[in-house]
């Protein structure tokens, strides 16, 4: 089948599409947007979490054709091109990338739970980070220095306008 | 179902990265920027236009004979390239880390669930995955062999193997195979008189179930055919010689024409050092002259990897009133699988270190691994000192019991310090803070009691299981060791690259070892040596390749000690030949001169480098290795086995909810000797992620098998802690310089990964009052129900 959907804010169309093939492995494999990682592929680790029409999902659990008309975004498309998004920095800069295989689903996962937040007026608290996080598997980290980012990157951004 | 194309993606890159941060700086990853953009190239996310993919046809049953494999519908699918068995193996049918054991396609016989029977390779993934449902394979089902001390007490009953395989240069001297029977290795320790007696006696028996590493990239590569009739392996491992030796003996092919680079690797955590897919797609790709990229989904993962080895273990303390160990004895069985893998180096771990951090007069220790036809286990973080760790641990907590004792007071009276003997007759030459450890955890502030009730900070979390009735708050304490680097005589050594240049007016370095990196950052200890012992800022970190010799394994929380010991002698035997060029330059004597910021300086000069090296480059590759360790004595597992030890010690605070046996760990608090913090934000996140694993090794992870089948191998069944189950940790980092190491570093990774599941473990008891003697601990277990 043929695939119309907008991804990080440009039309893509890909044809002989197998109905059976995942959002996530059309993205990496004939997208050419490996960014969304394939850790689980059954929707309990977090690593493909995307935007699709603007809420976070796992790539993996989306068959392709539900995505047709929609709007995907995914870790590629958080900053322009040669940026880093704050939350991108933050992980950087608390030292919350390891192996970094959990990083794309979680930035993914932080930039939608401090939009919320945001829109809120607030800064989430470490419980409902963690809350929001759950979702997400590490093997690395501990989380520890996760948390540390996602505070830094609340703090840093807790004045922008959404 | 057609080929999906799109650009070709994950050329290996050489990182560069921040530039700045020395030794003892909290450098940034040169390949961070790269992770967070999602454009790191995982080996999962190789590509090439022409690829085909392969898959791997496994075996449903732990023990079968094969009667016949039918081929011919799978190579009747259209979309398929080629279908393989053992008979297309051209050079050696088995390989091992150890042993060379394992087939790498069944030949005959499989030997546990999950084996590897027959590959496919096809030009999309479901082609291949739906052809090899269409093999068809006649096995005639046996009984399994599944309990490891069952195996052993029938020597030829049952024997998982028939025939002697063949051992490598990485076998410990001692390690024995035994064609007859199922026993991989066993080793005494005999220390002192093994009848010793004693005033008080504590006897327990303790077992540790299989844990997953459960790394988050699956096993993947991307192979290659080339031109001279070799492949190029693009793959996500550990150590990528061993690989090759292993991959050139199965081809049949010399080194030169098997060439491995390391593809970016998710995680690893001891599950890489054996083989995966490695052999599997270099005879696919070499078959069909095509690139073939192999990537396991997680089910295959969990059958894909060895296991950390479950464990049952029998200890008997004897101690006098006053709290003084008399003397040890254990026997400790570890179930080994179908295959050997690291098996014989657990056992060597468990058994040497297998009574703790302590110093007893008096030591009997049996350490047997065994085949049995469950999965095979093998590497995992902290392998045999984190099983043995479990039981040695609660033993001193019993005793203390016994003895009406405080525990952290009865560890720390018989704490190993530097100058202890250990139980194998080895004097501990460097810093040992056992009881500083201890003391310092204990002197920290304890988290406040619950306050209003949060759902969210209660066992049972907003299942709203309980509104803090039947809650009781234990405290429990755990301290560990365990060996860095390889022992037991093997030739441990790595090699480094390094070459000075000015490019476009920059001074540059280029550092070239072939240590992988799995996530740990070890690229940035890399540059970081170099920034150090060149004066130089931008440090290039060339992709990791078998085009330079080799640097070990990365385990046993060695590569910062080993590999970072070569890139620092590197940049010596550079930066000498450097100096020198500038002494003739400028006539001042070789010893004034020194590299600081890009130039050579001296009282009074400045020289830049540019003027210094013109367009030439200074290249040196260096061998290096740390002191020689020696084999053990078989009949008394006595010598010099281990170069460098690791100490960590944990506090656990866990709330039960007695009622339910459901539980919350309120924090963790890590103390651990790193003798010098080389990147001090990354031995945080080791000690963090450590902690991590063996609080879920305490109470929740086990790969569940039963009848030599695997239960739960998914994330769905397989839990690991999320972010709601690890809690916040206070840690403290202690810098007492090993003077035998680099810079005085001591190995990190390993340590933390250890004491902290026995202090969870200790925290259950407290709040519980149970002996709970099995991990994982399950809510049956609290309840009794």
């Amino acid at each position: 089948m043929r695939l119309t959907c907008t991804v990080n804010g440009t039309e893509q169309q890909v044809d002989d599409v197998w109905e059976g093939e995942s959002l996530l492995y059309v993205l990496r494999e004939r997208m050419g947007l490996p960014g969304s990682k394939n850790a689980c592929e059954q929707g309990e680790c977090g690593s493909c979490t995307v935007y699709l029409d603007g809420l976070p999902v796992c790539a993996c659990l989306v068959a392709a054709g539900q995505a047709e008309g929609r709007e995907v975004g995914t870790v590629e498309g958080l900053a322009a091109p040669g940026e880093l998004h704050p939350v991108q920095q933050a992980f950087l800069d608390a030292g919350a990338v390891q192996c970094g295989f959990c990083t794309p689903g979680l930035l993914v996962a932080t930039d939608d739970l401090l939009a919320r937040a945001r829109a809120e007026g607030r800064t989430p608290a470490d419980a409902e980070i963690r809350e929001a996080l759950a979702g997400n598997l590490c093997r690395c980290t501990g989380y520890e220095k996760i948390l540390d980012a996602v505070r830094l990157a609340a703090d840093r951004t807790a004045g922008d306008a959404r | 179902m057609s080929a999906p194309t799109r650009t070709p993606s994950g050329a290996p890159a050489h990182l560069t990265g921040p530039g700045s941060g020395r030794v003892g700086d909290d450098a940034a990853r040169p390949d961070g920027v790269l992770k967070v953009r999602g454009e790191f190239a995982y080996g999962s996310d190789l590509w090439m236009d022409d690829m085909l993919w392969g898959v791997t046809l496994r075996s449903p049953h732990p023990y079968a004979r094969i009667r016949s494999v039918d081929v011919g519908p799978a190579l009747a699918v259209p979309g398929v390239h080629a279908v393989l068995t053992s008979d297309d193996v051209p050079g050696s049918k088995t390989y091992g880390l150890e042993l060379a054991d394992q087939p790498v396609l069944a030949v005959d016989v499989v030997r546990y669930q999950g084996e590897p029977v027959a590959l496919v390779a096809a030009d999309h993934p479901e082609t291949a995955r739906r052809a090899a449902a269409r093999i068809v394979v006649d096995y005639e089902v046996w009984e399994p062999v599944t309990d490891a001390r069952e195996a052993l007490g029938h020597p030829t009953w049952n024997q998982v193997h028939e025939t002697e395989a063949p051992v490598t240069e990485l076998s410990r001297e001692s390690a024995h195979l035994h064609p007859q029977g199922n026993l991989v290795r066993h080793l005494k320790v005999r220390k002192g008189d093994p009848h010793a007696t004693a005033d008080v006696v504590v006897t327990g028996e303790y077992e540790v179930g299989m844990q997953d590493q459960a790394f988050l990239g699956p096993e993947s590569g991307l192979a290659v055919p080339a031109e001279d009739g070799g492949v190029e392996l693009h793959v996500a491992t550990q150590w990528l010689h061993v690989d090759q030796r292993q991959v050139c003996a199965a081809l049949g092919l010399p080194p030169e024409r098997v060439r491995l680079t390391l593809a970016g690797v998710g995680g690893a955590f001891g599950g890489r050092e054996d083989l995966s897919m490695h052999v599997h797609a270099c005879l696919l790709a070499l078959r069909t002259g095509k690139p073939v990229k192999m990537s396991y989904n997680r089910e295959e993962s969990f059958f894909g990897h060895v296991h950390r080895h479950p464990a049952t273990m029998r200890y008997e303390h004897g101690a006098t009133r006053d709290g003084d160990l008399v003397y040890v004895r254990a026997q400790i069985h570890l179930d080994g699988g179908a295959y050997a893998s690291s098996t014989p180096a657990v056992v060597g771990n468990a058994g040497t270190m297998g009574i703790g951090p302590y110093v007893v007069p008096n030591v009997h220790v049996d350490c047997y691994g065994a085949y049995t036809n469950n999965p095979p286990c093998g590497a995992m973080r902290g392998f045999g000192s984190v099983q043995t760790a479990f039981a040695y641990e609660a033993q001193m907590d019993a005793l203390a019991a016994e003895l009406g004792m405080d525990p952290v007071e009865l560890r720390c009276r018989n704490a190993m310090e530097q100058g202890s003997p250990t139980p194998t007759g080895q004097v501990v030459d460097s810093p040992a803070p056992v009881a500083e450890l201890l003391r310092r955890l204990a002197a920290m502030p304890l988290p406040e009691p619950p306050g209003t009730l949060d759902l969210r900070e209660v066992p049972g979390g907003v299942s709203n299981t309980t509104h803090g009735e039947g809650v009781r708050r234990g405290v429990g304490y755990a301290v560990a060791y365990k060996n860095v680097a390889f022992s037991e005589g093997f030739d441990d050594h790595s090699t480094a690259r390094v070459r000075l240049e000015v490019v476009g007016g920059e001074p540059t370095v280029t550092v070239h070892t072939a240590a992988a990196e799995v996530g740990q950052g070890l690229v940035t200890v890399e540059q970081q040596i170099a920034r150090t012992e060149l004066g130089v800022d931008r440090v290039v970190i060339h992709p990791k390749d078998t085009d330079v010799g080799s640097a070990g394994s990365t385990s046993a929380s060695r590569q910062t000690y080993v590999t970072g010991g070569a890139v620092k002698a590197a940049c010596e035997a550079v930066r000498a030949r450097v100096l020198e060029r500038a002494a003739g330059l400028t006539g001042r004597p070789v010893g004034d001169l020194r590299l600081f910021d890009g130039t050579v300086v001296a009282e009074g000069l400045e020289l830049p480098l540019a003027e210094v090296l013109g367009d030439d480059a200074v290249e040196e590759t260096l061998e290096w290795r740390h002191r020689p360790t020696q084999a053990l004595d078989p009949e008394t597992g006595q010598g010099f086995a281990h170069v460098q030890y690791a100490f960590s010690a944990h506090r656990a605070v866990v709330d039960v909810d007695t009622e339910l046996g459901l539980l919350k760990v309120v924090e963790m608090a890590c103390t651990q000797d790193v003798g010098k913090a080389i990147n001090p934000q990354a031995v945080v996140g080791q000690i963090q992620g450590g902690t991590a694993q063996g609080l879920g090794l305490a109470v929740m992870e086990e790969v569940l098998v039963r009848d030599g089948r695997v239960q739960n191998p998914s994330f769905t069944d397989y839990l690991i802690p999320t972010v709601l189950d690890v809690p916040p940790m206070r840690i403290e980092v202690l810098e007492y310089a090993d003077p035998h190491a680099p810079y005085g570093l001591r190995g990190v990774g390993e340590a933390p990964n250890i004491s902290s599941g026995p202090a969870v473990l200790a925290a259950i008891r407290q709040a519980t009052g149970l002996p709970l003697t099995r991990v994982p601990v399950r809510p049956e277990h609290i309840t009794g129900t």
